[in-house]
Formats: C-alpha cells, sequence, structure tokens
C-alpha cells in the first residue's frame, strides 16, 4: 500500500494535477480569510467595472496633501483628459491645414500637442469643415488651454443655509498618499454586472462548483457501483434487470433528462445541492457499466471460488474479494465524475437552468450571468474569461491525477 | 443430445458406498442456435478413500464438470448424490454444510489467494470455519504451524506475509496446508500441477497422496496428463467432449486402453528414451 503511494506521488502526471488542484483549495480556504464579506454584496452602482484600485475622491480630498513637482505631471493630465476620438479629430484638423500625416503621433501627446499648438487658428477655414465643425475645434481648443493652465480646484461645502463656503484649494502639485486615503478598495478582477466583486464572488464560486462535483460524483459512484457490482457478480435475473435500467439511460442521453428534471423542479426550489443531487442521479451508467465488465472478469477467478467455498457470505465475497480489487478503478471514475460533474452543472447554469441565482455563485451562473449581460461584446473579459480558466483548471488538474492513476495502476499504460 | 451409451461405473469391490455419485450429469451453456454442451450425460461413482483421476484434453469438460460437483456452477440436467443422498444446495445453509465436505485446489495458485489477505487469514478462516473460531491465538497457531508443517513450510517464515511474496510452488503447498487444516471428505484438485515447474510437481502428488493416507479422503485429480494419472490414481476416468469414453482401474485403463481417444492420449505422452511420434498430437 505505501508502495502504491509512493509510485502515485511519482507520476508526474498526477503530482501536477494534484499541485494545481490544492492550489486552487488553499486559495477556496485561505482568501475568504484574507478578504471576509458577503460574495454576493452588490458594491458596485453599475455593471462592470475595470479592475483595478479604486480610491475614495471624497478621502483623497480630505487627506492633508504633500507636494510632489513632477516634470511630467501637466502631459499625463492632459493625455489622459485627450480620448481616443479627440485624438483623430485634431489629426484631421491638422492634415486639412496642411501637416503631412507622417509627421503625426497620434500616442506621444506632447509632439501632438505642440503640433496643435502651431497649427490650429481659430479664423482659419480649411476646406471641406462646416461651421459645425469649426466650433467643435474651438471648444476643443478651448478645454486642451484651460486642462493645461489649471492651476488648482476650489472645493466647496455647502452650508445649512445654502450658501457655498471654500473648505480648501486642490492644485496640480498635491499629492496623497493612498496609505493615508482612508477608504481604498482594489479590485483585482473589477466588478460584474450586478456590482459585484468578481475575485471574490469566484472563490466562492470556486467552491460551490467543487462541492457540487463531490456531491455528483459521489452520487453517481455509490449507485453506479452498487449497480455494477449487484449486476456483475449475480448475473442472471438481476443482472438483466439493472442492465435493462441502463441501457434505457445510456440510450437517451443523460443531459436531456437532466435538463427535463431541472426544469420540471422549478427554479424556487433549484438550490446547488438540488442541482447536485439530479446530476448524480443522471450520470452513473457509464460507472456502473464499467463496474460490471470488472466484476464479471474478477467473479469467475479462483480466489473468488474459494471464497465461496469457504461459505462466505454475498456481502463478505463482494467486500473484500471483489471491490479491493477494483477500488483503485473505482477512485479513477470517481474522479472523472468530479469533473464531468462541474462540467455539467456549468452546462445546465449557463442553460438558465443551474440553482436559483439569488443564494451561491457558481461558475456556470457566473457565466451564465456575464452572457446574458453581454460581456464579451462590452469587453469585460474579467467577468467570464477568470471563470473558464478555473473551470479549465479544476477539469484539467483532476484529469491529470486520473490519467496519473492511471498509470500507476496499469503499468501497460506506462511509457 | 445422446446419453453416454454403453458406459456403465466400472465396480469397484471393496469400497461398498460411493461418496459421490452423478447420474446423467450435464451442463449446457447458452440458449437456442448457440448452444453447447459442455458436459453430455455423464455418470459416475466415487468411492470413499479412493484417488480418482479424470482425465481429458482442453476443453473436454473436466473443469465444467469440477465446479458442478463443488456446486459452484448449476446443473442443467442429472443428479449428483452426495454420501448416497441426493445433493441439496439450495439454501445458504446447506451450501456450507456440503463444503464442508467436499473442497477444492484449483489449478493457477497465484490467482487462488486474495492477494490483499495476509496468509494467517487464510488459515485462520480455515480454522473458523471448522468451528474453531473462538480457540485460544495459542492454539490457533499451533493448528497453523501443523498444517504448514505438513507440506514441508515453516509457518514462523509465513506468518504476516502476503501469497504473492511466496513462489509458485509454496503457493500450492499451503492450498495444500489448508485442505490439511479443513479435512473435508472429498477433495477436487482441479489440475494442481500444470502451473508448477516438474519438481515441484512431485511434492505436491505426494503430499496430495499422504493426505489421502492420513485422512482417508476422497481425491478427484483433475489433469489433462495420463502419466500423472497412472502414477497416483486408484481409478481413472477418460473424458472426451463432455463425455466419459473409459473408466475403470488405472492399471486396466492405462495399460489396456480399449477407447481409441485413451489409445490416443497414451501415446501422446513423451517418452525420453524413445523417438516420440507427433503425428497425433
Amino acid at each position: 500500500m505505501r508502495n502504491t503511494f509512493r509510485q502515485v506521488f511519482h507520476s508526474p502526471r498526477f503530482v501536477t494535477g494534484f499541485v494545481i488542484f490544492i492550489f486552487l483549495l488553499v486559495t477556496l480556504i485561505v482568501y475568504p480569510l484574507v478578504s471576509p464579506g458577503d460574495p454576493l454584496e452588490m458594491i458596485g452602482l453599475g455593471s462592470f467595472f475595470k479592475p483595478g484600485t479604486y480610491i475614495s475622491v471624497l478621502d483623497a480630498a480630505g487627506t492633508p496633501a504633500q507636494t510632489l513637482k513632477l516634470p511630467d505631471a501637466a502631459d499625463k493630465r492632459l493625455s489622459s483628459m485627450l480620448s481616443e476620438s479627440d485624438r483623430v479629430s485634431m489629426l484631421r484638423w491638422l492634415t486639412a491645414v496642411g501637416v503631412p500625416e507622417s509627421e503625426i503621433d497620434l500616442q506621444d501627446t506632447s509632439s501632438l500637442l505642440k503640433l496643435w499648438r502651431e497649427n490650429y487658428d481659430a479664423k482659419a477655414r480649411p476646406k471641406g469643415m462646416t461651421m459645425s465643425d469649426r466650433r467643435f475645434y474651438q471648444r476643443l481648443d478651448e478645454q486642451l488651454e484651460s486642462a493645461g493652465s489649471a492651476e488648482a480646484l476650489t472645493l466647496m461645502r455647502q452650508d445649512e443655509a445654502g450658501e457655498n463656503q471654500e473648505v480648501g484649494r486642490v492644485s496640480g502639485t498635491d499629492y496623497v498618499n493612498v496609505k493615508d486615503v482612508a477608504n481604498v478598495r482594489t479590485l483585482p478582477l473589477g466588478t460584474d454586472n450586478f456590482g459585484r466583486d468578481t475575485l471574490k464572488e469566484l472563490v466562492s464560486a470556486m467552491g460551490t462548483s467543487i462541492r457540487i462535483g463531490l456531491i455528483a460524483g459521489s452520487i453517481a459512484t455509490c449507485i453506479g457501483l452498487l449497480l455494477g457490482l449487484l449486476s456483475g457478480y449475480l448475473g442472471g435475473f438481476v443482472d438483466d434487470l439493472i442492465m435493462f435500467f441502463m441501457n434505457i439511460f445510456t440510450v437517451i442521453p443523460s443531459f436531456v433528462i437532466l435538463i427535463l428534471i431541472t426544469y420540471s423542479i422549478g427554479q424556487a426550489y433549484r438550490g446547488a445541492d438540488t442541482v447536485a443531487i439530479v446530476i448524480g442521479l443522471t450520470s452513473w451508467v457509464w460507472t456502473g457499466r464499467s463496474v460490471r465488465s470488472q466484476v464479471i472478469s474478477l467473479r469467475n477467478r479462483d480466489h473468488v471460488n474459494l471464497s465461496r467455498l469457504s461459505g462466505h457470505s454475498l456481502m463478505r465475497i463482494i467486500l473484500t474479494d471483489i471491490l479491493p480489487y477494483i477500488a483503485s478503478y473505482v477512485v479513477m471514475a470517481f474522479i472523472l465524475q468530479i469533473s464531468s460533474g462541474i462540467l455539467a452543472e456549468a452546462q445546465l447554469s449557463l442553460l438558465g437552468l443551474g440553482p436559483r441565482t439569488t443564494e451561491v455563485p457558481t461558475l456556470g451562473l457566473m457565466m451564465n450571468w456575464a452572457m446574458l449581460y453581454s460581456a464579451h461584446i462590452n469587453g469585460a473579459w474579467w467577468a467570464y474569461f477568470p471563470v473558464i480558466l478555473v473551470i479549465t483548471l479544476i477539469t484539467f488538474s483532476l484529469n491529470l491525477m486520473n490519467t496519473g492513476l492511471d498509470q500507476v495502476f496499469n503499468p501497460t499504460l506506462r511509457d | 443430445m445422446n446419453k453416454s451409451e454403453g458406459f456403465v461405473p466400472a465396480e469397484r469391490g471393496e469400497h461398498a458406498l460411493p461418496c459421490l455419485s452423478g447420474r446423467g450429469v450435464t451442463r449446457v451453456f447458452g440458449t437456442g442456435a448457440k448452444a453447447t454442451v459442455a458436459v453430455d450425460h455423464v455418470d459416475f461413482d466415487f468411492h470413499e478413500g479412493e484417488f480418482v483421476s479424470i482425465v481429458g484434453e482442453s476443453g473436454s469438460g473436466k473443469t465444467t464438470l469440477s465446479k458442478m460437483l463443488l456446486g459452484l456452477l448449476s446443473v442443467t440436467e442429472g443428479e449428483i448424490s452426495f454420501q448416497g443422498k441426493p445433493r441439496d444446495i439450495s439454501t445458504r445453509r446447506r451450501r456450507r454444510e456440503y463444503w464442508q465436505g467436499i473442497q477444492a485446489i484449483f489449478q493457477d495458485p497465484y490467482s487462488s489467494f486474495n492477494t490483499f489477505h495476509k496468509i494467517d487469514a487464510v488459515l485462520l478462516d480455515c480454522i473458523a470455519m471448522r468451528g474453531g473460531r473462538h480457540l485460544p491465538m495459542e492454539k490457533k497457531r499451533e493448528m497453523m504451524a501443523e498444517a504448514c508443517g505438513f507440506v514441508n513450510l515453516k509457518f514462523e517464515e509465513l506468518t504476516n506475509k502476503y501469497p504473492f511474496e511466496l513462489s509458485g510452488g509454496q503457493m500450492q503447498r499451503l492450498m495444500i496446508a489448508r485442505i490439511f487444516l479443513l479435512r473435508p471428505r472429498i477433495l477436487l484438485a482441479d489440475e494442481p500441477t500444470s502451473m508448477i515447474d516438474a519438481c515441484s510437481r512431485s511434492t505436491i502428488l505426494d503430499m496430495l497422496l499422504n493426505l489421502r493416507n492420513e485422512t482417508g479422503m476422497t481425491i478427484i485429480f483433475i489433469t489433462h496428463d495420463i502419466g500423472l494419472a497412472y502414477y497416483t490414481s486408484d481409478s481413472v476416468y477418460i473424458m472426451e467432449h463432455g463425455r466419459f469414453v473409459e473408466s475403470g482401474s488405472a492399471h486396466d485403463v492405462i495399460l489396456h486402453p480399449k477407447a481409441e481417444y485413451t489409445r490416443r492420449l497414451i501415446s501422446d505422452v513423451p517418452k525420453i528414451y524413445e523417438p516420440w511420434d507427433l503425428s497425433t498430437v
């Protein structure tokens, strides 16, 4: 037994899969300790906030400032104010007044501004420009001038009488240390469509999905094992009866049964565990069939015959003379069932037949939400890509472990 | 499917009562067009204390017959009597009783043991089956050591070992030790020497003969090797295509064979000092 364990942990595939899976499990346990709170709390008003650090503007204004004179501060400020469409508009003016296009670099803000200041003339009437175009350029130029020359902002507070009172001034060289600001929140994966912290939700969803996989896998393996053992060992009428049910389940695609059952349960009663149980109840056939064929090949072995001759009971023969021989196989089937359970939940949820949406996030539900709110069209990759990555990592690690075990228990597969 | 014609079990004057006998015993696998008759209406009488050999080539139905005799395979047609009464193995209790009277050694020692159980567990199981479940551990160890001693194995060297740590010959001897502890009335040895080297083979045959001489148990020895059958047996049954074609005392059947098939089996035995006629093989 110890030797087998040593072999298992010397298989590079198993170890790789095991390390990935343990990493996911550790994240699952540690992250909620580091960042506690309800994963479904809607913190953002609005959807799909970009990943990054969010600093309270009010707190930043109230925090005592230090003066830093950074040479490129003004340019940076301007470049962050100049949108992509403004830059394209500037290019249009500049080419219209005869600047060669090859000299203009849209991304280099300082050279673009320099060209602008040299060539813009409010009174000029370049060919092809309408009155409204010229007005637009006047406004753009005023904006640029004011931004470049903005020295300070005045902070006002409205008192009880409705009068504005000046409470402070913010100049272009005022800086606050992020550590001094009272409210800073880092959202490594931004927010989702409901304004929820995506990373926190993702970790919680990973936990729920692994739980669904474990429940579904356990149920499927238990049913498959029990029916496979009985059908294979007893044979005869019992075998025919069990095979009849297995054939029915094989002929009708289990995913269709799964959809019909989950639909008929109804949204109100569909918790994560219910979905897991339904997945387990529809996916045992594969395990049952393979266990049955293994048992049939074992049933006529001499040690089983000898056990029968020793007068051992059916239970004892199955538990001590057959089960240990197929245990490694069952463990591998169990691992595969976990990963297929997780995938089945994701598929169901993507169709909108997953667990009801108010209680727990699951990986499938997160994909469903991202799809319903067109995250892929809005460019909000953080709402769906990490979910896909986590599903892939879980199933990849489980399958790697399975292949590793297969190599150890089935020496003909070793390379 | 005809009853074996003209075949009557040989008379055994000194053993009046057969301890295991069969009339018209038949086993058919499959149904309809795919039906295969593995054992076809065989009659036999095995007597108390006799060493009987059933000889035939592969596929002649020897193993199927042995499984039916052990009650591991149901009989399609015919009747088997045990100690003068029709055999009843309908309930688990009756089967347990029957298996106290008849036990087996199988062909492949490597697959005869549950590799997850230690050797002690195998032997302790036998003691429990003989009603010694509540004996003190000391007594049990003594019995196990005696059984191992009978087959020239040292119990101290075997205790706490797994079967796969032994050689094929040692495993098969351990199987005989198991029989020594169980003391059944009938032992069915299904080609117990065919997977073992020639040296261990004679040791094992000697042990089987010793077992018969000491305990008076009936040994049904199933083999494809007619030479071995002659060396060990009191009487011989020759089996071809599921039927007994000839039976009688080992001396009569092998030295004065009547059936063509028996003559062929005898001519197929390699002889060291004579040219071997391979035309019939």
